[in-house]
This record gives C-alpha cells, structure tokens and sequence, in this order.
C-alpha cells in the first residue's frame, strides 16, 4: 500500500447529492467544517466512515464523498463499534442529534463513552425534534410549548456535556454551529483523539426552534455570554476580557477584575486533569449568571478499546499459536469406530 | 478396567448375574446445587467412549440456585445409552436416582413400571418431605412398590468414606453425586478411569477435591459389589456407528465451532456480538475463548446494540453473526430490517426457548418460526436455516453463513433449548470435506455500482471501507436499484421490494431437494423440522417395524423451501407435522402449498417423546392396511 497520501481538498469530500435540510439551517455550516476538517487529516479518503443514526443531523453521511452508514434510530454507536473492532484502520465519524443520542439511543450512547471506543461522535444539539416536525427533545428547556408539549413540557432536560463526563468520556467539547473557525478546530482536537471523542454542536433550527442560542451567539452578546476554554489558559472573557471564572469552595463565580482582582485569581484550565471534577462544574455553568463555556472540556489518554480488544487476540495468538480448525474438531474425549465397529480412544494430539 | 474397584470381592461376585439389555435410560435427579447435571455428564461421557450412541436431556431450572429441597429447585440430567443407533434421550427412564423427595416427586411419574430406583434415604427427612409436599413418607407406604428401590444413605456413605479428607464438611458433602455415579457405573458395567481422569484434570489445582470425589465414586462402585445390592448388573455394548473419529457434542458448542470453521473456510475473521440471554449465551462463552483463531466476540449493553455491532462488522468485512434467543429476537427486528436493506451479510441465531415474553427460559421450544418468517416491518424477508440435532449444528452453522455471503443476506438459524443443552456424539468431518466458502470483495472501480446485482444470486457486491475510489453510501432509506442512491420513486420501491424477494427466493437454486425417508409416494409422511427430528425418526421406524408403511423427510431450509417439497407433499395422502408450537410450519405449508396439513402439537417446554408421536402415527394409520 502507498504511504503518499494525495492531497486532498474539501471538493473530495462533496458527494454529488443534493443537500436536503431546509434553508438557513445550522447543519450546513457543521458539514461544511467536516468537509474542511477531513482532508486535514492526512488520511485517504477511503478511510473514513460517517455513520448516523436517524434525524436531520443523521442526513450527513449522504452527503460526505466516503464510506457512510446511515442507519436506524440511536443505534449509530452500535454500527459504529462493530466497524471499528472489525476494521481498527478506519477512521469512523458519529453524527447524531438530541433525540437520537440522549433519547431513543441514549443507553448506546453511555456505552460507547464509557467503553472509550475510538469514535468520533459529532452532537447536533438543537434543542428540539427537527424531523418529526417540532416536538420537544431530551435536551428543551422546561416549560417548552411545542406541538406535543402545548402546556410546556415537563421533562427535565438532560446536560449532555455533564451526561458524557459521567459516563466516563475521554474527550468531551462544546462547540457552535456558526463559530466557524472554533467548530473547525474542536474537530481537528476530535480526530487527533484515540478514544472516544465527543463534541457537542449547539445547532439552531431554524425552523422549529429559531434563536435557541442567540443568547449566547447574537452578535452584540457573543463575547459577553461565551468562555473560550483554553488548555494552560486562565478562564478570562467578555470584550474587554475583564472578567473571569474563579473557584470558591465548590462553586464556580464570575469575577469582574479591579479591586485587586485580576486573570491570576482565575481559575488555570486544565483539560487533561485526572479528575473529571472541574470539567463537570463547568458543564453546569449556565446562563443568564455565567457564561456558557465553549472547547475541549476534557482530553485524557486513557487505553482506547478497540486497541484493547486486538491486542487480547493478538496476546492470544501469540501464546496458543494461530488456532488450527483440525484442532478446534478433533478435541476432547475422542474415540474411533473402526470399519469392523472396534472401538478404540483417540489422543487428540494425533487425530 | 484400569481401577482396582473390586478385586477382593472376586469371590462373592459369582452370584450377581450380568445381563447385556440393547439400551439403557438413566435419569440423575436432585437440588440445583447436587451436581446432576455435571454427574449425567460424566456418565455420558464415559459412554461415549465406550462406543455406545447417546442422546442426552438436560433439565434444570431458571433459578440459579432455588430454595433446596424445593421442587422448583429440582434439576435432572437424562441420558440414553444404546448399542444401536438411536435419535432421543428417551421417553421414561429404567432408572431413577432421587437425592431428594422434590427429585422422586417430580421424576417419579416418568419412571418405568418396575424400575430402578436408587434414594438417597439422608434426604428423606420431615423437612424435606414437607417441602416436596409429602404427607407421609414415599419410602414407608408402598408407593413405591411398583419399582426396584435401594435405599441408600449416600450422605452418610460420603461423609463415612472421607472421614479422613482435609476437605471441610460441606465440600465433603458435595461429593455425594460420586456416589451416585459410581453406583450407576457398576450396575452399567462402565470404567471409572475417564471420570478419574476427567477429576484429576479438573482439580489439578485442588487435588485434595479431585481424590475425595474419585474416592467416593470408587466408595460408590464398591458399595454395589460388597453388599450384592443388586443381583443383576447390566451390560451395554458398542453401537455399530459408522466408521470415523468421534466426540461427544452439545448443540451450542457444535453451533459454536460450525461458525469458526465458517470463518475459516471463507477467510473472513469471525465477529460476534451478543448480549448474554438464555439459553444461547454458551455461544458467547465458547466463542470468547477462540480469540487465537481471531474470533473477536463483543458482549453488547443490550440485544439492540448486538446485532448492529455485527451489521457494523459485515460492514468492514467481518463474518458476523449475532445469538440470541426469541425475546431478543423481537429486540432485532429492526436492525434485522435494515441488514435486509443494506444487504449486507449476517447471522443471526435464536436459540429458541418458551415463550411468549420472558416465558420459560430453560426450556425448550419451536415457536419463533413465524416470527422469523414475518416478525419486521415492512415485505423484509430473510433466509432460515434450522437445526435438527446437537451435532447437526454444526452443519446449520455452516450453512447459513454460506447462504449470508453468497446471497449478500442476513439470515435466521433457529436453534432450540432441547439442541442446545442436549448432546449426542458427533462424527467428526474432515476439513477438506468442509464446503469451500471462499470469496473476494468487489474491488473494481469500473462502472461500479453499489446495486448492481449477480445476474444469478442477485447479490449486491460486497465493498468494504478502504476499498479506494470505490466510496459510497448505504442506509435503511430505500435505495435506487443501481446507484443505491436514496429513492422516494414509486416503481423504483417496488421494483426493489421484488429483487429483495427474488434473492431470497432463489436461494432455493443451490439447496438440495428434501429428502423422503421411505417410500416416495404412500399414505402418510410425517414432515419435521428442528429438534423434532429424533423423536419422528424413533417413531416412524417403530411404526415401520410394526407393519405400517410411513415415510419421512425433515426439512434444514425453512426460508426458502426446498424446491421439490410441494411435489413432496402432493405425493401423500396424509402429511403429519409434529411440532413444539401450535402450527407454525403447518401454517406456512398450508398458505404456500394449499395443502391440507395435518398438525400435531406440543407446547410443554419439553421435546416430544418418540411415543407421542407414534400414537399418532398408529391414530392415523390405524384404520389401514397393516401388514
């Protein structure tokens, strides 16, 4: 096999399908950075696999130029596991949405984190169901009035970064539909990752549910209502950076600076911590009070399971010898029956 | 014999008469936690080796360890011995051994007039006798005197013979079943060395546990020969098998191996993913030990997650193969949907058990047919290839993964509880004889198509990831015939809806005719499929032997049928189709072939025994020209 990998561009990864999501939808701009991001990689791109489950978002793999498994509702992690234990030379890609991930496959979704499968999963969180034309998700707000919820819904919705920390993930960020350059990166961050690596993308519906993070993504409110998390860096924001995000006890609080107060009494971000503690206080940081934090939340090396599983084969062969079938049959207790009925015992070692 | 059992009492012997009998049916039944099922293992075992055909029932309850004493907590092995070729474990058995009341209570009615029965008296407490629900004790009021009962202290005798063991009480206790057996092995004239060696094997780390046990067992053997217990010992020759190497199989360990050998023979590496569920998880436990033949085994969070694991493997080129029995196959539906759309290959086995819902996890069952004929949305049909014995699993196995790949087609091997847990002595093939399975992966570019069909097989190619310039997109939307593309045109779906039916059709092109046992046309043929076969073929050559004139076929294809079995079914006045459900493939023939079937049912959680079904044969054919 050639180790020249030729250079590819985001047109390689444009399949001829027309794309089908309604106009001004923030999946567009998530496919076009998976398009950019993926002739980055220096992989062919016959290595790639996008695989989805059901749902807007899950449409992607038709249109990414590579190997694509569009396939039937949550259960994406599943496909996607088999591929990788079957084929550990892939690179295999997640798309899915609220309702996919946190409802329907919501058991598939913990699994594969906690198991630290060499997946990349890709959320698109938009807070409702597109597909199904606007019923409420497992990630609305309370009190949502949709179609199915016209008295506001009830359900407690789910954190998705907090959910995907406790299942034990190994890499875990946030990043937005439109925050073109950051969603790039964070995808880059994804794919660099050994285990299994989950992003997710706050997406607007336009559709049904227009501005569900406009608080945070409206021009004017931007710099105000996002921290940029920064690996070494302290937790700094807003226009003038002039605030930022300190440890009291076991409470995050934002601090203005002045008064003797400064970025040093901030807190440092440190993705790679062995404890995940820090990483879960910062998935529950919500507005209006605090910023919403966006990048790598968490990235620790921990052993990849698809390497784990070949490897146990591989110790395997290596101590037993690749197994014979002939041996396989003829073990146990034998006997013969000879042409005359005599019956005699057989050592399994000569059979 | 290689074991100094009973030299000293050469003398005393002479009075004991021995008596060869063509087959013997012997029934160990006692608390979960008493070892029958590893004690009728042993005699089986032993008798294998000895040449004798066997066939063994396993019976043991859901309940790992339920209350003792308790007849919800009764377990039981039952083997057949024979020195003839023979196709069930046996309707009653000639002996009985009791190790408790609730044992005798739940066994006993199945016991031969005049049978062996052996109790171990210790058990036979008030305790014990009230929780089996005995008023009065079995042993003090001649209820048992329609059969040969030896009253035996077992316990006693154990705890006597190991007095001197280190072993504390209770293990000292758990040896009683060695008793038992070694009771069992001088009335049946077996040698005790392939269990002493099969101990020694077993605790090699623990010798103190194998030499009380072998100690026992001997202390078992010697019991009968001292104390003349029995006057009559009884002699079991070799059956005159056919020539070959044998092994004594059970029909998840042959399904097991079928599938490597699969793997082998098509050189593509072995995928397994699976959620533990009664009773196919030995697959998963057998398979999981093959990692030095490649196999990867993947235990799933749920049945859901395993079978699209396995899609996700056939995908990358793996053999994939998912287990599990009816409840979880109602859970892979509609996964099972997709792999027929994707077209992709795929395994899946469903050891089937009672049902409906959870059921009866332990026993055994034929009713899951029409749910793998018809259980998903959608005209989604799919191949289904069954088992009709433990060693045929092996075979099955093989055959439905040669019907996978080269149709491009997940497809159903139905298994059952009774095939699964039941063992019989397997003729082992050899490998070259082993269907050729080999296979390359579409690799041209040219004019490539991922719909694109074999003009004979109608498969689509099979391209896995990493193929270059060969990318393209599959999915559970309908696809355009050729291009695969997504496709909402109407005369484009039912175009596909035909192909999908057409490729499972013609898998009928390269399956054998079904085969008549007997006279090719007459008036009766029972027609059978899983694992009834035994019990039909018992019964239709008893009938045979009594003068009637009854033919057989039994069917390994239920998806499609083999091509002649409507000129099959033409050819008889009478069709009888015994199964252990209320008519399922009484239902499809009846739809397929507008022919008037007769169905015999059984829905007990239990095989059929031979008699049943030779009842009614003789219901039948009774009124008939009887030779």
């Amino acid at each position: 096999m050639s180790t020249e990998t030729p250079t590819l561009t985001k047109k390689d990864f444009q399949s001829d399908q027309e794309v089908r999501w309604c106009p001004g939808c923030g999946d567009y701009a998530i496919l076009s950075a998976l398009q950019t991001v993926l002739p980055q990689l220096g992989l062919p791109k016959e290595k790639f696999v996008v695989i989805s489950g059901i749902g807007c978002s899950s449409r992607i793999p038709y249109y990414v130029d590579t190997y694509g498994f569009h396939s039937i509702h949550g259960r994406a992690p599943g496909l996607a596991t088999g591929l990788k234990l079957a084929r550990p030379d892939l690179q295999v890609w997640i798309a899915t949405g609220d309702g996919d991930a946190m409802s329907i496959g919501g058991n598939h979704l913990i699994q594969i984190l906690r198991r630290n499968v060499g997946v990349k999963i890709l959320l698109f969180n938009n807070r409702i169901y597109g597909l199904t034309k606007g019923q409420y998700s497992p990630t609305s707000e309370i009190g949502k009035r949709t179609k199915s919820s016209p008295y506001g819904s009830l359900d407690n919705p789910f954190n998705p970064l907090a959910l995907a920390l406790g299942s034990g993930a190994t890499f875990v960020a946030r990043s937005v539909d439109i925050y073109l350059k950051h969603l790039r990166e964070t995808l880059h961050r994804a794919a660099e990752h050994e285990g299994t690596a989950f992003i997710e993308i706050y997406q607007n519906c336009n559709i049904f549910n227009d501005h569900a993070f406009s608080y945070m993504t409206a021009k004017d409110l931007r710099d105000d209502q996002t921290l940029y998390l920064e690996h070494g860096e302290p937790l700094v924001f807003g226009k003038e950076k002039d605030r930022g995000i300190r440890l009291v006890g076991t409470e995050l609080e934002v601090v203005r600076f002045g008064d003797g107060l400064s970025a040093e009494d901030c807190l440092t971000w440190d993705e790679a911590a062995a404890n995940p503690t820090l990483a879960f206080m910062m998935a529950q940081m919500a507005p209006p009070e605090m910023p919403t934090p966006i990048g790598v939340l968490r990235a620790v090396e921990a052993p990849a399971y698809h390497q784990q599983v070949v490897e146990q084969i591989e110790d395997e062969v290596e101590a037993r010898g690749p197994g014979r079938l002939q041996d396989l049959l003829y073990s146990g207790e034998l006997w013969k029956v000879g042409e005359d009925g005599a019956v005699s015992t057989v050592d399994p070692h000569t059979a | 014999m290689s074991i100094e059992a009973s030299e000293s009492t050469e003398t005393r012997k002479k009075s004991v008469v021995t008596e060869r009998v063509a087959e013997v049916v012997i029934r160990f039944a006692g608390d979960s936690g008493d070892g029958m099922q590893l004690t009728g293992g042993q005699l089986t075992n032993t008798s294998a080796l000895l040449g004798n055909d066997l066939a063994t029932l396993p019976d043991f309850p859901a309940e790992i360890r339920a209350p003792a004493g308790t007849l919800p907590g009764v377990s039981a092995f039952q083997v057949r011995i024979a020195n003839y070729d023979i196709h069930t474990p046996g309707d009653a058995p000639d002996v009985l051994v009791a190790m408790n009341p609730a044992a005798l209570k739940k066994s006993l009615e199945d016991l031969k007039a005049n049978g062996i029965l052996i109790v171990n008296t210790d058990e036979f407490k008030a305790r014990n006798l009230k929780k089996a629900g005995y008023e009065v004790n079995p042993l003090e009021d001649h209820s048992l005197d329609g059969y040969r009962v030896y009253q035996v202290g077992l316990s006693t005798m154990t705890r006597r013979t190991l007095e001197d063991s280190p072993l504390d009480s209770r293990s000292r206790d758990r040896c009683k079943n060695f008793f038992a057996l070694g009771m069992v092995y001088w009335l049946y004239s077996r040698p005790l060395d392939t269990t002493v060696r099969w101990l020694e094997t077993k605790f090699a780390k623990k010798p103190d546990v194998a030499r009380a046990n072998i100690r026992v067992m001997k202390a078992g053997y010697n019991y009968c020969d001292i104390t003349q217990a029995f006057q009559t010992r009884y002699e079991v020759e070799a059956a005159h098998l056919p020539a070959g190497t044998y092994r004594n199989v059970m029909g998840n360990a042959a399904l097991s191996i079928g599938l490597v050998a699969a793997s082998r023979r098509s050189g593509l590496p072995l995928f397994l993913g699976s959620y533990p569920i009664t009773p196919a998880s030995d697959i998963l436990h057998e398979l999981s030990r093959f990692k030095h033949f490649g196999v990867t085994t993947f235990q799933a969070e749920d049945e859901i997650a395993a079978i699209c694991s396995a899609i996700g493997a056939s995908y990358g080129g793996a053999l994939a193969v998912t287990a599990t029995s009816g409840p979880g196959l109602a859970l892979k539906a509609e996964a099972l949907g997709l792999a027929v759309m994707v077209e992709l290959p795929l395994v899946v086995v469903n050891v089937q058990r009672g049902g409906p819902s959870t059921g009866l996890p332990t026993k055994t069952e034929q009713a899951d047919l029409l749910q793998a004929m018809f259980g998903r949305n959608g005209e989604c049909p799919i191949p289904i290839v069954s088992a009709s014995s433990p060693a045929d699993a092996f075979d099955a196995a093989m055959e439905a993964c040669r019907i996978a790949i080269r149709y491009m087609v997940p497809v159903i091997l139905l298994s059952d509880g009774y095939i699964a847990n039941g063992s019989e002595p397997w003729r082992l093939p050899e490998i070259e004889d082993l269907p050729d399975l080999r296979l390359d992966f579409h690799t041209d570019g040219e004019d490539f198509m991922p719909y694109q069909r074999d003009e004979k097989t109608l498969a689509r190619p099979w391209v896995v990831p990493g193929t270059p310039g060969l990318e393209h997109r599959v999915g559970g939307l309908e696809k355009d015939h050729l291009t695969g593309d997504v496709s909402y045109e109407a005369e484009n779906h039912e175009k596909m809806i035909h192909l999908r039916a057409e490729k499972v059709a013609r898998v009928a092109d390269s399956i054998p005719d079904v085969e008549v046992d007997g006279d090719a046309r007459g008036d009766l043929l029972v027609l059978g499929w899983g694992s009834t076969l035994g019990a039909i073929t018992g019964a239709v050559n008893v009938a045979r032997q009594e003068g009637l004139r009854v033919s057989r076929a039994h069917l390994r294809h239920l998806n499609p049928f083999p091509k002649n079995l409507g000129d099959v079914l033409g050819a008889f006045d009478k069709v009888l189709v015994p199964e252990m459900n209320l008519g399922q493939l009484a239902f499809i023939l009846r739809a397929k072939y507008l022919v008037d079937v007769i169905s015999f049912s059984k829905v007990q959680g239990k095989p059929f025994f031979r008699s049943d079904i030779l009842n009614k044969i003789k219901e039948l054919e009774g009124g008939i020209d009887v030779h």
